[in-house]
């Protein structure tokens, strides 16, 4: 699907449900292709596991999901990596025992790390290449939400679903990742991204979903929430311009 | 291991002080022995038949600790595999008795390679079959799991009694590995060294494995964290199932030389073997092979030196020294999973 | 939880409201209790005697199991050795003593003793662990008081066991009438087999009454859902811990009853694997979390034991010159067909037969 602003993922009416609990009631939710989709929400909305959900770690327990027009509602986690879907989770899911280049290589299905992308990612994140050979657990924070980030890219996506990259993380290190977000979506890679700093939403979001009680109450262009403060209120409690 | 598009300096990377004292442990032990011994000759003998006899541990532990770091399943009936490896070497040895008598080093190699590659084999096939009938079904409920493996070997220690019968059938070493050499006053089992060879072999591979290889990568970043190698392309499933039958082969080769070792062969070597393993893998922390070797040089240390010393309590010192180890380190010696 | 079945009420109340909740199995369970009731006479002879002591028995031992694994769901090897503890009690006390019922109330009190602190000892300790590492250390603790009753042959008779007396009126000699009564001598067996059947009834209601009370229902909730259990308030090592301890005092009990009626003990008799094993595979094949399940079970256990094992013998005799079939169906392979009946009802039958039974009744 070339035609930029094709949805590229589609979720359909899906609920997930976790043991005895029911999370999701019901998401319908547009990704179009080449745009940045911010997912927003207050805490315990579902943000995360409408994430999860897509990435088959929950199974969908009715509805449907697809992906470049293919159902992958019950496909499982690593044939939906296999499609092309990069994967940053809230915990960034490092494997501290490994080296980062290790980690970087174990990213690269294909088994080939591509220089050119590899420089990309040095440019982008120095304490990459300057921590190469050292263990990923010694990492900062910081440094590890970067290297979790640097995986989901060192090989061509066709979608991203980044699961709030910036929690924990300096004002400073925030603002430099707007511009690698900002490089990244100039690549044309589509981007699912939960995040609750509204500086980063809006310097990135094209359009915007937000969640309530595991169902999407305002789809919408980020703009058009931008502007309106008093929607903003209404869908999340408080104002953007507020909290930057 | 550097990618050779980039080689940045490795000067300002943290360097991870190597957590030496663990690996000092079997030494502590080894010189703590010594006044209880007594005479240094008696000693040496009895350091390196507890390396030996930590070596076939270790071989035969590595594997189950492996699928119990990646998988989270313990299975009670690894002993099966041990077992009969033992009987399947035991097979091949019985007929070619002459072979195993011959005074040619070249024979006694060649009868001793097969035995060894025969127990592998059947190992890793029954393994397989296991995973398949007994492990899968049951994934996930850690209670039907300890149920279900503990029902496996049962069936196949009896099946081992039904197909070779169940007594006791005590058979020696190929010729050239028995009687052992003089060193001083110390008598050095030949056999013990060939199983320190052997031991170390396995762990020297079972490391460059781990590290140097792609699928040690994904073994490693599953035992940490199997959903992200999942959300990353990596169908774990087959990973396990690899895992499972290379522990299987594993336990396999430890039960050749183990029957070897004991120069008897018994159905239930695998269930007397089972409280040992256990208590290696506790001691050695979940998933690090390294731990697993040091464990099981401890315990086959401490098994000989108080079975000189004090031979009534010989077991429960091992039950001791795990107990020690886990106030110390209650994780095990090595914490590689973060669960 | 229980369906609102008619019934006399004081029957509910002596089954503390647990009622077997299926015809078939209440038909069962009656024509059971009634046989061991009347095994003496029914079927005079020491063999029945000796299987139905032993079902008694093993009741109560499977039982107490249930406790731990049907209704707290944790795995341990270790029960056979709270068994021995019983079992060695009576026997070091009846021979390091005079026989008769102060060395039984010695040994018991001193066993019971001895199984609440190991009991709490191994729980407190690894309880906090996982259920992987808790079965293993269970594993490693049994063998090696196995290996210690073994060693301690001054005390315990090492491998071979020691032979012990039992008060007067339990002995063989004993009659308590000197006609025979519907043609049966109530001698010292006799005797004790009715000791140990009323013992095993009260503690067998006994143990429905602690697994319908508030404390069962936390055990079962610690099964179900221990994190939730946690966060309610419930400290789970703590009931776990209370869980073993008193299927271990069960177990002990169990074990006395052994000494009582067989007068002997080794470490074959209680503490093996073996034994372990037979526990593990009757609370399965009966149903977990049924306590009936140990009735039904021992019941089908023991008599298939006896009485199939005659029937291997036959089947082996008959196939000597098909060489394996002749050793796999040989009456000493009997583990190896327990073994797979144990895994193929852990795969297709996991709520055992008082489990499907109820199933059927209502309707699922």
């Amino acid at each position: 699907m070339t035609d930029k602003g094709a949805p590229l993922l589609a979720l359909d009416k899906v609920e997930t449900r976790i043991g005895p609990y029911h999370i999701l009631h019901g998401v319908d939710l547009v990704v179009p292709e080449g745009r940045a989709t911010m997912l927003l929400g207050r805490n315990g909305a579902g943000k995360t596991t409408t994430a999860r959900t897509v990435m088959a770690l929950w199974r969908a327990s009715a509805g449907s999901i697809t992906f470049g027009g293919r159902d992958i509602t019950r496909e499982d986690a690593p044939t939906i990596a296999r499609l092309g879907v990069g994967y940053v989770p809230e915990s960034m899911g490092i494997f501290s025992d490994l080296t980062v280049a290790e980690n970087l290589r174990l990213a690269a299905i294909s088994g080939h790390l591509d220089p050119k992308r590899l420089d990309v990612i040095f440019s982008a994140f120095p304490a990459i290449k300057r921590f190469w050979l050292g263990r990923a657990g010694t990492l900062s924070g910081g440094q590890k939400q970067m290297l979790s980030i640097a995986r989901a890219i060192v090989e061509p996506r066709r979608l991203l679903i980044i699961d709030e990259p910036t929690k924990g993380l300096a004002p400073a290190i925030i603002a430099n990742m707007i511009g690698v977000f900002r490089d990244l979506k100039a690549t044309g890679v589509t981007i699912l991204m939960i995040e609750q700093n509204f500086a980063l939403a809006r310097a990135i979001g094209d359009t915007v979903a937000v969640m309530e009680d595991g169902r999407i109450v305002h789809h919408g262009s980020m703009a058009e929430l931008a502007d309106d403060d008093a929607l903003q209120r209404r869908l999340l409690g408080l104002s953007m311009s507020a909290h930057q | 291991m550097s990618n050779p598009v980039t080689a940045p300096t490795t000067s300002d990377i943290p360097r991870q002080p190597l957590d030496w004292l663990p690996v000092a442990l079997p030494l502590m032990v080894a010189i703590a022995a010594f006044p209880l011994v007594g005479n240094p000759w008696t000693w040496l003998t009895l350091t390196v038949a507890g390396l030996a006899m930590g070596m076939i541990i270790f071989m035969v532990s590595s594997g189950l600790m492996l699928v119990f770091g990646l998988m989270d399943v313990l299975n009670f009936g690894h002993g099966a595999f041990i077992a009969l490896g033992a009987y399947v070497g035991l097979a091949v040895l019985m007929p070619l008795t002459p072979w195993v008598e011959a005074t040619s080093v070249l024979l006694n190699s060649a009868v001793f390679a097969l035995a060894l590659c025969a127990g592998v084999i059947v190992a890793g096939v029954v393994g397989f079959v296991f995973d398949r009938l007994l492990i899968q079904p049951v994934y996930g409920n850690h209670l039907k799991q300890i149920l279900m493996t503990t029902g496996g070997l049962i069936i196949v220690e009896q099946l081992i009694r039904a197909i070779w019968g169940a007594e006791t059938v005590s058979f020696n070493l190929p010729a050239s590995l028995r009687g052992s050499w003089l060193l001083g006053e110390a008598a050095v089992e030949r056999y013990r060294i060939v199983a320190l060879g052997i031991g170390s072999a396995v762990f020297l591979g079972l490391l460059l494995v781990l590290t140097r290889t792609r699928i040690g990568l994904m073994i490693r970043a599953g035992v940490e964290n199997r959903e992200m190698l999942e959300a990353m392309g990596y169908r774990t499933r087959h990973l396990f199932v690899g895992v499972f039958v290379v522990g299987a082969m594993l336990a396999g080769l430890g039960g050749v030389m183990w029957g070897l070792y004991l120069q008897n062969f018994t159905a239930s070597i695998g269930a007397q073997i089972n409280v040992l393993i256990f208590i290696v893998i506790i001691i050695g922390g979940l998933g690090s092979t390294t731990g697993c070797l040091i464990g099981a040089l401890l315990v086959g240390l401490t098994s000989n030196y108080v079975g000189f010393a004090a031979p009534k309590i010989a077991l429960f010192s091992n039950i001791l020294l795990m107990l020690l180890i886990l106030l110390w380190r209650p994780q095990g010696l090595y914490r590689v999973v973060d669960r | 939880m229980t369906a609102h079945v008619p019934g006399p009420s004081f029957i509910c109340r002596l089954l503390s409201g647990d009622l077997p909740r299926s015809r078939i199995l209440t038909v069962i369970l009656i024509a059971i209790v009634v046989g061991l009731v009347v095994a003496p006479f029914l079927v005079p002879g020491a063999r029945s005697l000796n299987t139905s002591a032993k079902i008694l028995i093993f009741i109560a031992l499977v039982a107490s199991y249930d406790l731990l694994l049907g209704y707290t769901g944790i795995v341990s090897f270790a029960h056979t050795m709270f068994f021995g503890i019983g079992a060695y009690g009576i026997a070091i006390a009846s021979t390091r003593m005079e026989p008769g019922w102060t060395a039984l109330a010695v040994g018991t009190s001193c066993a019971i003793l001895l199984s609440v602190v190991l009991a709490t000892i191994i729980g407190l300790f690894s309880l906090r662990v996982r259920a992987v590492f808790f079965a293993m250390i269970t594993l490693a603790v049994a063998t090696a008081f196995s290996t210690l009753m073994s060693q301690l042959s001054e005390w315990t008779g090492g491998e071979d066991g020691i032979t012990f007396k039992m008060p007067q009126i339990f002995q063989p000699a004993y009659r308590l009438f000197e006609e025979p009564v519907l043609g049966i001598v109530i001698n010292g067996r006799i005797l004790s087999y009715y000791a140990i059947l009323v013992a095993v009834v009260v503690l067998f209601l006994l143990m429905l009454r602690i697994a319908n009370s508030p404390f069962g229902r936390v055990l079962q909730a610690i099964r179900e859902n221990p994190f939730r259990t946690e966060a309610i308030g419930y400290r789970t090592v703590l009931y776990r811990t209370i869980a073993s301890v008193i299927s271990a005092v069960f177990a002990t009990l169990a074990g006395v009853l052994m000494a009582i009626w067989l007068r002997y003990n080794g470490p074959d008799t209680t503490l093996s694997l073996e034994i372990m094993v037979d526990i593990l595979l009757i609370t399965v094949i009966g149903g977990m979390g049924t306590l009936y399940g140990a009735i039904v079970g021992a019941v089908l256990f023991m008599v298939a034991q006896t009485y199939l094992q005659d029937v291997m013998v036959l089947v082996s005799k008959a196939s000597e010159h098909i060489p394996l079939v002749a050793s796999l169906a040989h009456p000493d392979r009997w583990l190896l067909w327990l073994g797979l009946l144990f895994v193929l009802s852990i795969y297709y039958f996991p709520q055992g037969v008082v489990g499907s039974l109820r199933d059927r009744a209502r309707g699922a």
